[in-house]
């Protein structure tokens, strides 16, 4: 659906050049939801708007359905945005139009009379859960209900794809389920591949299926989401699974440990009492750090963060011993929560 | 002394510099408001920024708008006779008004313009739409109350520039005051005109807050 091929995006600026995107490639199939997460500053908001030539690459190709944005003339180019439908952290509506109008902006420029396109707006309106809302203006909405009618006005021209832009970073916790809530929902009744920038694991661990991480504008990691998750290959990827949870773990300093692992469960690991035997084995006592299930992509995994002894070789045992048993492990260096 | 001759003066004096200002304003915004869009969208930050363009228009309107608008007003006489057949009376002074307005509206409506969000536009981008329909749609309808608001500043401002038409025998209540109180020390004839000015710009200001309040739909 949406191919990269070593896409790169220099910018010039007084203090010289910054490279926003290094030779990223990456592959989006149809009907995915995919996350690209990264810190502030990664380049993820220009990798997105790349997706639709917002942001042109300075080198390497964006495919989008079989096209090469790069071969599009300008006003082929318009054409091909409106089959990719885009919403933003802080909504963009149009603060002068009511809901109605807004949502039929995007028809509007596409030249639908304006019966045809009220009449669709309706059934946007309806899908989003904000009939009653059709006159109210933007400055009546609440933060949640405005990105209600940036999705509508988004899938009014029935795109293939949708881009989100940290569409949840500016809503509160409860807000952000029901936004995802509703683009779960639209991915699965409509089909329409969704491409979610987000700087949350929580985002990406609630609906997406597939994840790319980003940092420094390199696209260090991508993969399934329950890989990325218990497996975690790169440096930014163990620092985002590690920290990122969403909600803020305060650790004690004195907890700081270290000798620390961590430790992934899957459902079907989770029946052997793991880490009771290897004490027991050992005879050795180990510090449980952190201990907590996180439902990733609708299957339960457990999470453990351990301090292992400070005996070098006991801890080098157990990690054995840990391994053996088929569990993700990996050392975790300066944990502090 | 407040016969009915002064009385008819004082009045055709309103009539004059109401025609001076309105039409001055209409044809200032004839020109400023394409001005003030150009200046905005080739602006570095624009959504067609062009360099060469933006420095010749920023250029141009700095230079008008730093004389004096009765140095212009004289500079202009050619140029004025030239366009409505002769130098003198409102319909003349109309002329420098619009000249001395133009660049003064542009870059109003340019400040406007730049007042709407970054993200609208590009929302506006991400659904295909060209610069016209960003320029129509989008900057000048989400900039209206700001442009509203401009211009109901720019009619105080050209009032008061009509008020120096004066000098080319141009009527209107400036030219009285200025005969009357000035040459001539009638004070009272003075402060009644100078009155009546105060009193225009406070109708124009009420009215333009008024249909600017109206439309912004900002407002809860």
């Amino acid at each position: 659906m949406i191919t990269l091929e070593n896409v790169s995006k220099t910018y010039h600026t007084k203090d010289g050049v910054v490279q926003a995107l290094k030779n990223v490639s990456l592959t989006i199939e149809r009907g995915d939801i995919f996350g690209i997460i990264g810190m502030s500053g990664a380049g993820k908001s220009t990798l997105v708007r790349t997706l639709n030539f917002l942001e042109k690459p300075t080198a390497g190709t964006v495919m989008v359905d079989g096209k090469d944005l790069s071969k599009l003339s300008e006003k082929e180019l318009r054409e091909e945005r409106r089959g990719i439908g885009m919403i933003f952290q802080h909504f963009n509506l149009l603060m002068q139009k009511n809901v109605t109008d807004n949502i039929c902006f995007p028809l509007k420029i596409a030249g639908m009379p304006k019966d045809k396109a009220r009449a669709r707006a309706n059934e946007l309106l309806e899908i989003v859960g904000l009939t009653d809302k059709a006159k109210a203006y933007p400055v009546q909405l609440s933060g949640g209900q405005k990105q209600r009618v940036a999705i509508a006005r988004a899938l009014a021209t029935n795109p293939k794809i949708l881009l989100c832009d940290e569409a949840t970073s500016a809503l509160d916790p409860q807000t952000t389920k029901s936004i995802l809530a509703l683009l779960k929902e639209i991915n699965q009744k409509y089909g329409i591949t969704i491409v979610i920038i987000t700087h949350e694991m929580a985002v990406v661990r609630e609906i997406c299926t597939r994840v790319g991480i980003i940092g420094n504008g390199e696209l260090v990691e991508h993969g399934n989401v329950i890989d990325v998750f218990s497996h975690p290959q790169s440096e930014q990827a163990k620092e985002l699974v590690l920290r990122n949870h969403g909600e803020n773990y305060e650790l004690v300093e004195s907890l700081e440990t270290k000798n620390c692992v961590r430790i992934v469960f899957s459902e079907n690991s989770s029946y052997e009492p793991v880490i009771a035997n290897m004490v027991l084995k050992f005879g050795m006592p180990v510090n449980i750090l952190k201990a907590d299930t996180k439902n990733v992509s609708g299957i339960a995994h457990g999470e453990m963060i351990l301090g292992l002894p400070e005996d070098t070789g006991v801890a080098q045992d157990m990690l054995v011993y840990l391994r053996e048993r088929n569990l993700a492990v990996e050392e975790v260096t300066g944990y502090v929560g | 002394m407040w016969d009915k001759a002064v009385v008819d003066m004082i009045i055709a004096g309103i009539g004059e510099t109401l025609y001076m200002t309105l039409v001055s304003t209409f044809f200032g915004y004839v020109f400023g408001l394409p001005l003030g869009v150009a200046l905005r969208v080739t602006d570095k930050d624009g959504i067609r920024p062009n360099a060469v363009v933006y420095k010749v228009l920023d250029f141009i309107s700095n230079i008008v708008r730093s004389v004096p608008f009765l140095i212009l007003l004289i500079v202009l006489i050619p140029f004025t006779r030239m366009i409505v057949g002769k130098s003198y009376g409102s319909t003349a002074t109309i002329v420098p008004l619009v000249v001395a307005a133009t660049p003064f509206i542009g870059r109003m409506v340019e400040s406007s313009l730049r007042e709407v969000d970054g993200g609208v536009i590009e929302a506006a981008q991400s659904m295909g739409a060209g610069n016209f329909t960003i320029i129509f749609r989008v900057l000048l309808v989400e900039a209206r109350t700001s442009i509203l608001v401009g211009a109901t500043i720019a009619i105080g401002t050209i009032l008061g520039y009509s008020a120096m038409a004066g000098t080319v025998g141009g009527g209107g209540l400036g030219d009285i005051a200025i005969r009357y109180g000035y040459h001539r020390y009638q004070a009272d004839i003075m402060i009644v005109t100078v009155i009546l000015l105060i009193v225009l710009v406070q109708i124009f200001q009420t009215i333009g807050m008024f249909i600017s309040n109206k439309l912004d739909r900002r407002k809860r």
